[in-house]
């Protein structure tokens, strides 16, 4: 099995900081934008791209947690059932726009999951994804607004994020397989 | 965090101390649902869940069917006076024709100890004990122990009295199951003829004394007087219960500054627990009610949310 960097801590902190930049621009600034991390590296890099924009406008954008498990298509097939950890969103989206975050976006199922379980907490203006890395293999019509790295897989490899916060080891993306 | 590896919650005393931690924290992640404007997830969408309930109650059974409504699960429930068990009809042969309608889960109460056991053995539905005679009744427990860890950030070391009628009190039970699991300290209080012989093998300090109980306590748990239990006399009157064990505001000076006041409900305010202190300041009775949705639908995810 092999194993492949696809980016180390500072290509990683540069495609942050450049998505944070494509946020602003897009969005014309920061009014009424929230950031809703997936957990759990969804969440983490949420958190980094808060501190982002922080450094460039010098203002907070509100951030929060999003625990999708509730809302997988596959809870009633799978054998190992996830540990649902608490959603912390302490704002109203609705009428706001929120950017959802995640580390990689591949089948387009857990952001699929990730809208409805958004959806039930109110009723937003607009939903925009930001991801870490694009793999491809998307199962459903969904498609990223921010990509920090597209990457070419085969559908059989895996992609490993792993960020300092959350796995207490350096930052890097790797491809096995 | 480990596995839920149990096919049903039947008694505290079958689950490890790992699993009590997984309950509480799935617990903590649910508690918001019930606080959205739309109360609902979608996790146990297609799954049923039947509520089977031999005995009267209120409040565990409208929290467990709201618990699992909230899930998505469809419900039914049964109960006793109404159904077929009052011609003659057994609760194994009931339970079977609620399997035949394909449904996935039971959450049985029941007057006499083992039925949850009985239908978990003779059955292939998932069985959540809510219930059974004067022996379990693990969802309260698990529920008393989450109020206790949320309102004092632990368990370990806390210091519980318990008041009341041990010997007919299945919420004692599994309390003391439960929380000497996890390193709390519980000392049970009553009159001689409701303190069961031997209560001190489950790890329990035995006192008959209320002052000596409640002194330093950081939990007091009083126990509803069970009236329906009381036929034989195990009391020699409801007024001298009440002189000698009521939780009563002068008494609750004894225990720790800003030490909760638990009570499982039905209260009988006035006997068990004075009115005052089951309505004062320091008086969790009604959030314990609140995080009972949040833990039957953390039990009722563990034991449905994935193939079964």
């Amino acid at each position: 099995m092999s194993s492949v960097r696809i980016m180390d801590e500072d290509q990683i902190r540069r495609a942050v900081t450049r998505v944070a930049h494509e946020i602003l621009e897009r969005n014309k600034g920061l009014d009424g934008v929230y950031l809703v991390g997936i957990r759990t590296r969804g969440a983490v890099l949420a958190e980094r791209l808060r501190q982002a924009i922080r450094n460039i406008e010098g203002r907070d954008v509100p951030c929060g947690i999003l625990d999708i498990n509730l809302y997988r298509d596959d809870l009633a097939l799978v054998n190992k059932q996830p540990v649902i950890r608490e959603t912390l969103i302490d704002f109203d989206i609705t009428d706001k726009t929120v950017v959802l975050v995640d580390d990689v976006l591949f089948t387009g199922r857990t952001i699929r999951a990730a809208f409805d379980a958004l959806i039930d907490l109110g009723r937003p203006a607009c939903i925009q994804l930001a991801v870490l890395i694009d793999r491809g293999h998307r199962e459903l019509p969904i498609r990223a607004d921010f990509v920090g790295k597209n990457i070419p897989t085969a559908k059989g490899q895996q992609v490993r994020v792993r960020l300092s916060e959350s796995d207490a080891t350096q930052d890097s993306v790797v491809v096995e397989g | 965090m480990g596995d839920w590896t149990h096919k049903h919650l039947l008694d505290l005393q079958d689950v490890s101390r790992e699993d009590i931690e997984l309950v509480l924290d799935t617990a903590r992640s649910f508690r918001e649902v019930s606080e959205r404007e739309v109360k609902k997830v979608p996790a146990l969408r297609g799954r049923t869940v039947a509520m089977l309930f031999a005995e009267p109650s209120t409040r565990t059974r409208v929290s467990f069917e709201l618990a699992a409504k909230r899930l998505s699960a469809d419900t039914l429930s049964i109960q006793a006076a109404a159904s077929s068990l009052t011609k003659g009809e057994t609760i194994l042969d009931t339970a079977l024709n609620i399997q035949a309608m394909n449904v996935d889960l039971v959450v049985v109460r029941h007057q006499a100890s083992g039925v949850p056991q009985m239908l978990a053995a003779g059955t292939k539905m998932a069985v959540v004990n809510a219930g059974d005679g004067c022996r379990a009744h693990p969802t309260q427990a698990l529920l008393d122990m989450f109020t206790i860890r949320e309102k004092l950030g632990r368990l370990d070391n806390v210091k519980v009295a318990i008041i009341g009628d041990i010997l007919h009190s299945r919420v004692a039970r599994s309390n003391i199951a439960g929380l000497t699991k996890m390193g709390a300290k519980v000392t049970v209080c009553g009159p001689s003829t409701l303190l069961p012989i031997g209560i001190e093998e489950m790890g329990v300090e035995a006192v008959y004394d209320i002052n000596r109980a409640l002194k330093d306590a950081d939990v007091v748990m009083a126990l509803r007087m069970q009236k329906e239990r009381q036929q034989q006399s195990f009391l020699p009157s409801v007024a001298e219960y009440v002189r000698e064990f009521c939780v009563t505001a002068d008494r609750l000076k004894k225990a720790r500054p800003g030490a909760l006041v638990m009570h499982p409900g039905p209260t009988n305010r006035g006997i068990e627990i004075a009115a005052e202190v089951a309505d004062g300041p320091q008086s969790v009775i009604l959030e314990q009610v609140t995080n009972g949705i949040a833990i039957r639908m953390a039990v009722l995810y563990l034991l449905l949310g994935r193939k079964v």
